[in-house]
């Protein structure tokens, strides 16, 4: 199997979460464009457990169990991350990150 | 056996002024006891070891028989001489300075003068400086006189000897100065200090010298190495001259005698203590201690008789015309030092001679003197007169040792002056001839002064206020104890052959070989006429004084009166032209300038250079490079940092773009690196 469009899709999957991470001003955006991110290595765990384990052999299936973990944890992150924007939302009555400047200089 | 303790001669005065500055205030007699009994039992020493060294040398000149009949002293017979002493600390080199004693003819007979003088000085103070604010302190330094003294006479070595004569220096000094309340007595000791301090320079420079040459201070190391005859006569001779100052200045010579009349100043058992009897001899003294050195230095002995013989009519004429009695005795002395420095030059044992009969006959004249001036209260013989009457003592002992000035046969003076005229027949030659005529010459001066003096004091009506009475028996006792010697010491030395190895030719000598080469005399001729000199001086006085004293022809002479007044015009040369003109005015001026001008301003200028050098430090090094780098580096912190902060903006997504940068950055160099 070829490793590259799987590689080539995550990459640009991830591309897409970065510049969705910077650009976007509403902060659930940004937690969806992490999401975004954090899909894009699901992906390469998963590409590079079939290139692996197709030489070497990976009997543990440790790139599948990875992107699981990942999977986990980003359910977990995206329930913390909705837990701030929501007291954001509740103490400034907006979403915007640009306005959640209070720990500068 | 009495040599072997003749350190203590000088030690017991020594002890004496220790005992009375700490505890002379609370003794009965106030400390006066102390001095007496110290002197006293120097005296007694002196008297021992005088009659061992007299035993000794006239057992061995005995042997040889009357003077003049050998040709050469018999190989083995030495004069007495026994030195003893403990080295100083080492000089490094050879050079090595020795206390220790010298004890030989010429020392035994100093130890009997000093000690017997000084006894008789005591004794006579305690009457009359009786009731004196600091009676205390004048005995003590009378003991501590004595004892420098002693201990000039008794050293062995130069410098010791140098210690000893610049402590008689000093002592002198706070006697002169005794009553300094009135400036007059304060000006005329420091005028004694300075003049014989000036030759005194001339003695160390001689010192110097004679240790230079001979590698050794010691007095018999110089006299080994002078007979050794290994050395330059060029510098010997220089270093004899130089000893020659130190004396002129000491024994108030010419030209450095300037001093010795206003040493008068001081209280009059003083003058006769050591400005007449004693310390003024040690210049007479420390030649004859070098006196074979002096034979060997042709030059320095024809200085010493030209210096003396003008010293001895010059002093003599000057006491012509005083006033002041104190200042004719001060004058004769200076006049008989004079006939002692010429004696030297020729004849060791008729200047030695002189310097014992001089020294007690002028003591005895001092003391009678001062005995004149407690009853009269004045110095001034102008305020005196017929004092024959009411003062019998002290006249009679006045009138011994007047005759024994005069050289009336058989008086002790006499037979000394008489010596030193036949002496410098005997040199003949030009100094010879100088000395003999001006000797002569000096002993009809002699006469005629001393002859007016008594007249003055003693002949005719009191002339002064008040009633003048017989000093008390404290002071007459020293004068007739010292009129004995007065008359007779002179017959311990007579001209006779047949009397010479028991006489004090034998006594004093310092080589057999000189004794028997030097025979003393006998010129009836020199005799007979230096006696009618001396006879014509007493007559002629006696014409002029006995029927009006108060009449002073001598003071109306108009300008030669004036000239010896003003005492040749050679006080006004060192005071006013010298002193006042050339020092005071020129010297000390321009020795002040360059002190504030050149040395102060260096040392000012150097102060102040570094206190620029270290204000410039200050402002350019500390405040500028080192508080401005501490500065700089805080206000650099605080500058960047300022900058630094803004970078931390609150905006998570520029911390996010920055990290993917970051990320992105590093990805690129390790791939390139891979």
């Amino acid at each position: 199997m070829q490793a590259v469009f799987p590689l080539t899709f995550a990459a640009l999957l991830f591309s897409a979460g970065v510049y969705g991470v910077l650009s976007r001003r509403n902060a659930v955006l940004v937690l969806m464009s992490v999401e975004l991110m954090l899909a894009a290595v699901t992906v390469n765990l998963v590409a590079f457990h079939g290139l692996v384990a197709s030489e070497a052999g990976d009997p543990l299936l440790s790139g599948q169990v990875f992107a699981l973990f990942v999977m986990g944890i980003g359910a977990a992150e995206v329930g913390v991350g909705l837990a701030i924007v929501l007291l954001l939302y509740r103490n400034r009555a907006t979403v915007n990150v640009d306005d959640a400047d209070l720990m500068k200089y | 056996m009495f040599s072997e303790w003749a350190w203590l001669i000088p030690a017991l005065p020594a002890l004496s002024v220790l005992i009375i500055v700490f505890s002379g205030r609370a003794l009965p007699w106030k400390g006066a006891e102390v001095g007496i009994v110290a002197l006293l039992a120097s005296l007694g020493l002196s008297l021992g070891v005088a009659w061992e060294v007299f035993s000794h040398n006239a057992g061995v000149t005995q042997g040889i028989g009357p003077a003049g009949d050998a040709d050469a002293a018999p190989a083995g017979a030495e004069a007495f001489l026994l030195e003893r002493g403990l080295t100083l600390t080492p000089l490094g080199g050879d050079l090595a300075v020795e206390l220790g004693m010298r004890v030989d003819g010429l020392a035994a007979m100093m130890f009997v003068l000093v000690t017997a003088v000084s006894l008789m000085v005591h004794i006579y103070s305690t009457g009359y400086m009786h009731g004196d604010a600091r009676y205390t302190y004048f005995f003590a330094l009378l003991s501590l006189f004595s004892f420098s003294m002693l201990l000039l006479v008794i050293a062995s070595d130069l410098l010791v000897l140098l210690v000893g004569w610049e402590l008689v220096g000093i002592c002198s000094y706070l006697l002169i100065g005794f009553w300094w309340e009135d400036k007059h007595n304060q000006d005329a000791s420091i005028k004694a200090f300075l003049t014989t301090k000036l030759g005194d320079v001339g003695l160390v420079v001689g010192i110097m010298a004679l240790a230079g040459m001979f590698g050794t201070f010691s007095i018999q190391g110089v006299l080994d190495g002078v007979a050794a005859g290994d050395h330059s006569q060029a510098l010997l001779t220089f270093a004899l001259l130089a000893l020659i100052l130190g004396a002129v200045g000491k024994s108030a010579q010419f030209p450095l005698h300037t001093w010795l009349p206003d040493a008068m100043a001081g209280p009059t058992p003083v003058s006769a203590l050591i400005h007449a009897a004693t310390m003024v001899t040690a210049g007479v003294f420390i030649v004859a201690r070098l006196f074979p050195a002096y034979q060997a230095a042709p030059v320095a002995q024809g200085t010493l008789a030209i210096i003396g013989a003008i010293t001895l009519v010059m002093a003599g004429l000057l006491a012509l015309v005083q006033t002041d009695l104190k200042r004719v005795l001060a004058y004769s002395t200076v006049s008989q030092l004079g006939y002692m420095m010429a004696a030297l030059s020729f004849s060791y044992v008729a200047g030695v001679f002189h310097l014992f009969t001089h020294g007690f006959f002028k003591a005895l004249l001092f003391l009678g003197a001062g005995s004149v001036i407690h009853a009269a209260h004045s110095n001034h013989m102008t305020e005196m007169g017929g004092l024959r009457r009411v003062m019998p003592v002290t006249f009679w002992t006045f009138l011994a040792g007047s005759l024994a000035l005069i050289a009336i046969p058989p008086l002790a003076g006499f037979w000394s002056k008489d010596e030193i005229l036949v002496a410098a027949l005997e040199a003949g030659g030009y100094t010879g001839t100088v000395v003999l005529v001006l000797g002569a010459l000096g002993g009809l001066i002699t006469a005629f002064y001393m002859t007016r003096a008594l007249y003055l004091v003693f002949a005719g009506e009191f002339r002064g206020h008040g009633h003048p009475h017989e000093s008390e028996p404290a002071m007459t006792a020293p004068l007739i104890a010292l009129a004995i010697p007065a008359v007779a010491i002179g017959w311990i030395n007579l001209p006779f052959p047949a009397l010479q190895p028991l006489s004090l030719s034998s006594w004093v000598m310092f080589d057999v070989d000189y004794w028997v080469a030097n025979p003393v005399e006998l010129n009836a001729v020199v005799a007979v006429i230096a006696t009618v000199l001396a006879l014509a001086g007493v007559l002629a006085a006696r014409a002029i004084y006995r029927e009006a004293p108060e009449r002073d022809p001598l003071l109306h002479l108009g300008l030669l009166t004036h000239v010896l007044q003003r005492r040749y015009y050679l006080d006004d040369l060192y005071t006013d032209l010298i002193a006042r003109t050339a020092v005071r005015d020129k010297l000390a001026p321009a020795a002040v300038w360059f002190s504030d001008r050149v040395l102060d301003g260096a040392v000012y200028w150097s102060g102040r250079g570094t206190y620029e050098l270290g204000q410039g430090l200050y402002a350019t090094g500390d405040q500028r490079g080192i508080d401005g780098a501490v500065n700089g580096l805080g206000l650099s912190a605080l500058w960047s940092g300022a900058r630094m902060r803004l970078a931390q903006s609150g905006n998570v997504q520029l911390y996010a773009g920055a990290l993917f940068i970051g990320v992105f950055v590093l990805a690129v160099v390790f791939a390139s690196g891979a």
